[in-house]
């Protein structure tokens, strides 16, 4: 007789087959207009996506078509480490090729803030929306994957996707006090963003700055960016893989993620 | 009388374009002398350090008393337009496609009588002239004898404007718009009678001032380009590479590091990336569209311009990768040039001391402004120049560089 687990797998892999079961990209297509993270220019700087090509069929090389890539470890949709953070930093298994592969698929909570996020771009999502959000859906199960999604993904002129102003940057994120209860009476496995940061646009002026990257990572909790396809997404019941490459202590990777939904009927 | 230039007609898009040709180029080392003074827009002559002769055609010693040294020294070009001539017909074929050409002979004050190329609008021998030394197409120095008085559309006359780049009337890519410094450099061209200019803009979400303003103007077409981006400049090449007459690459890339004042090679990097692989980037892609375009009518592909730096010449430590990646450049633009002198396109590098601008913020004055580097721009593509060092910074850096580079060296690294 099979294990539970074996069989489990067994009709995981059935489902895919005959579609039971979809699989649903959440990711960013790694492309040189692809925006990148903005920090003041005294500091060092986030490479974007750039590609060149080492031979077409050609004289540099006649039977074969390739490229090399070049971009930062926080390019595109990508995954944060613990180390990212100065709070992360001393944590153990702490960086992409140490922390614990089992973490790296799990269940998603998505979070629908899409019509906050519409009428306000500096959008900041409170414990008091995800309470709401528990009693219709149930209460965030221990390493779930939090997906906050806004349809920020939908906004494919980089300038509004983007979204700068004379005071800087304009796009959602979580308040400070969502992350510490996330964290601290959720146990999350990491928190997830449309946009081009976990932390909202003016994060900077939270207390403390930048939270969710503060206290998710001083937590070794991880944080997932600039994901697509949120609104493919039921508010519970998928399943998303989101493994970083794995860099010899890298602070995070560009990533394919994906995750598993049930078929609509 | 110069007949005004008038704009060109459309260009039938199924015509032929003719293939560029050059006058015949082949110089001595000794007149590789004029040449050199040309490219920085000095009509200079060979004197003898020992009688004082001076003398025309260059030679190994002097004419008079057979010896020397001989010293290239600026000349008034004042001098009697002693006869002169119009050519019908040439069996070379540069000019066989561009006669009638007016040559005249001139004998100058101070001595030597020379064949020069003759501006129309010079008074029938005999009369006053004044001999100026511009680059051909085959970008060596040649004598041109001007009218003493200004005529009306001097910088018309058809003979100068081969030997010009005059933004008249001609498309012109400038690079990037974002800056200051671009930004003066498209209004002086649109003031100097550009018919086109595209202005590129890497990174649209980046807000710069200045651009609203920039793009309101009617000969302004926004066009997105980022020279960190192979795939960007591609584009950009196959979408507007066949019509560009004028090439501005106002693209710079500056942070203000030595190398111990900044850990890590990324801001390094980012400063090669912009200011040497995008003019390499450039070059290849846009290159070989303006050199098929070197003879295309009145309007044809004629100049490329390159923002480079006086730190190029030797390095200024405090911003000493920023002045590495200005070495490279140069280098590289030796190249471009080298490739674009068989279409006749001259690569105008500019060489300014500090811009007044953000990163040069801690630098004492004075400071280049953009609109007087924008002009100086301007000035090098009317007068066909190779070589400009705008503003005072940039002059007496490149004196005592020419003096004796190793005593500049020794002096900027205090």
């Amino acid at each position: 007789m099979m294990p539970v687990a074996a069989n489990t797998l067994t009709t995981l892999a059935a489902d895919l087959l005959s579609g039971r079961i979809r699989v649903v990209d959440l990711t960013q297509t790694l492309a040189p207009e692809f925006p990148q993270i903005v920090l003041p220019p005294e500091f060092g700087q986030c490479l974007p996506f750039r590609i060149e090509e080492i031979s077409r069929y050609d004289e540099r090389g006649p039977a074969w078509y390739w490229n090399n890539f070049s971009c930062g470890e926080h390019t595109g949709t990508h995954f944060d480490a613990p180390i990212h953070w100065v709070s992360g930093r001393d944590l153990p298994n702490n960086a992409t090729d140490s922390l614990p592969v089992q973490q790296l698929i799990g269940a998603a909570c998505v979070i629908d803030c899409s019509a906050e996020a519409l009428a306000n771009p500096d959008f900041l999502l409170t414990v008091d929306h995800l309470q709401r959000w528990e009693a219709v859906h149930g209460r965030i199960p221990p390493r779930a994957w939090v997906l906050m999604r806004t349809d920020w993904s939908k906004r494919t002129d980089p300038v509004a996707y983007q979204n700068f102003d004379e005071a800087g940057q304009h796009t959602p994120g979580p308040a400070t006090d969502a992350v510490k209860f996330l964290v601290d009476e959720r146990d999350v496995a990491g928190f997830g963003s449309e946009a081009i940061g976990t932390d909202a646009g003016q994060a900077y002026h939270l207390k403390p700055p930048y939270p969710c990257h503060y206290y998710m990572h001083g937590a070794g909790r991880y944080g997932l960016q600039c994901l697509t396809n949120l609104d493919l997404l039921p508010p519970t019941g998928a399943v998303i893989f989101c493994a970083p490459l794995k860099i010899k202590n890298g602070s995070g990777s560009p990533i394919r993620a994906l995750a598993l939904v049930p078929a609509l009927a | 009388m110069i007949p005004p230039l008038i704009g060109p007609r459309r260009k039938n898009p199924i015509a032929r374009t003719r293939q560029p040709l050059l006058p015949p180029g082949a110089r001595s080392r000794a007149a590789l002398g004029l040449t050199a003074a040309a490219a920085l827009g000095r009509f200079e002559l060979q004197v003898c350090g020992a009688c004082g002769a001076v003398q025309y055609p260059p030679r190994e010693v002097c004419h008079r008393c057979l010896s020397g040294p001989l010293r290239w020294r600026e000349q008034s070009g004042a001098g009697d337009l002693i006869a002169e001539t119009t050519v019908h017909h040439s069996n070379d074929l540069y000019f066989r496609e561009r006669v009638p050409w007016r040559l005249g002979l001139v004998r100058l004050d101070v001595g030597p009588t020379a064949v020069v190329h003759l501006h129309g609008g010079c008074a029938p021998a005999p009369s006053r002239v004044r001999i100026g030394a511009r680059l051909d197409k085959s970008g060596q120095g040649v004598l041109l004898a001007f009218p003493i008085e200004e005529v009306p559309n001097m910088a018309d006359d058809p003979q100068l404007r081969e030997m010009t780049c005059d933004p008249k009337f001609r498309k012109i890519l400038v690079t990037d718009g974002k800056t200051a410094v671009g930004q003066a450099i498209v209004r002086a061209i649109i003031g100097a009678g550009a018919d086109l200019v595209w202005v590129g803009h890497a990174e649209p979400w980046k807000k710069f001032p200045g651009l609203t303003d920039i793009e309101a103007l009617p000969q302004v077409s926004l066009v997105p380009l980022d020279l960190t981006d192979s795939g960007s400049v591609k584009e950009i090449a196959a979408e507007i590479g066949g019509k560009v007459d004028i090439l501005i690459n106002t693209a710079e890339a500056h942070r203000t590091h030595g190398i111990a004042s900044r850990s890590g090679v990324e801001a390094a990097r980012s400063e090669m990336d912009v200011n040497y692989f995008g003019l390499l980037r450039l070059a290849q892609e846009i290159g070989p569209a303006m050199r098929s375009r070197g003879a295309d009518g009145q309007s044809s592909a004629t100049a490329w311009v390159n923002l480079l730096s006086i730190y190029a010449l030797s390095n200024f430590p405090p911003h000493g990768t920023f002045s590495a990646s200005k070495a490279a450049a140069l280098s590289l633009s030796q190249c471009l040039r080298a490739e674009m002198r068989a279409a006749g396109v001259r690569v105008i590098n500019v060489f300014p001391g500090p811009i007044d601008d953000e990163w040069n913020q801690m630098l004492p004055p004075p400071k280049l402004t953009p609109d007087a580097l924008a002009k100086a721009v301007v000035i090098a593509l009317k007068d066909g120049l190779e070589d400009v060092y705008p503003g005072e910074v940039a002059q007496e850096w490149l004196a005592r560089w020419l003096e004796n580079p190793k005593v500049l060296e020794r002096e900027l690294s205090i």
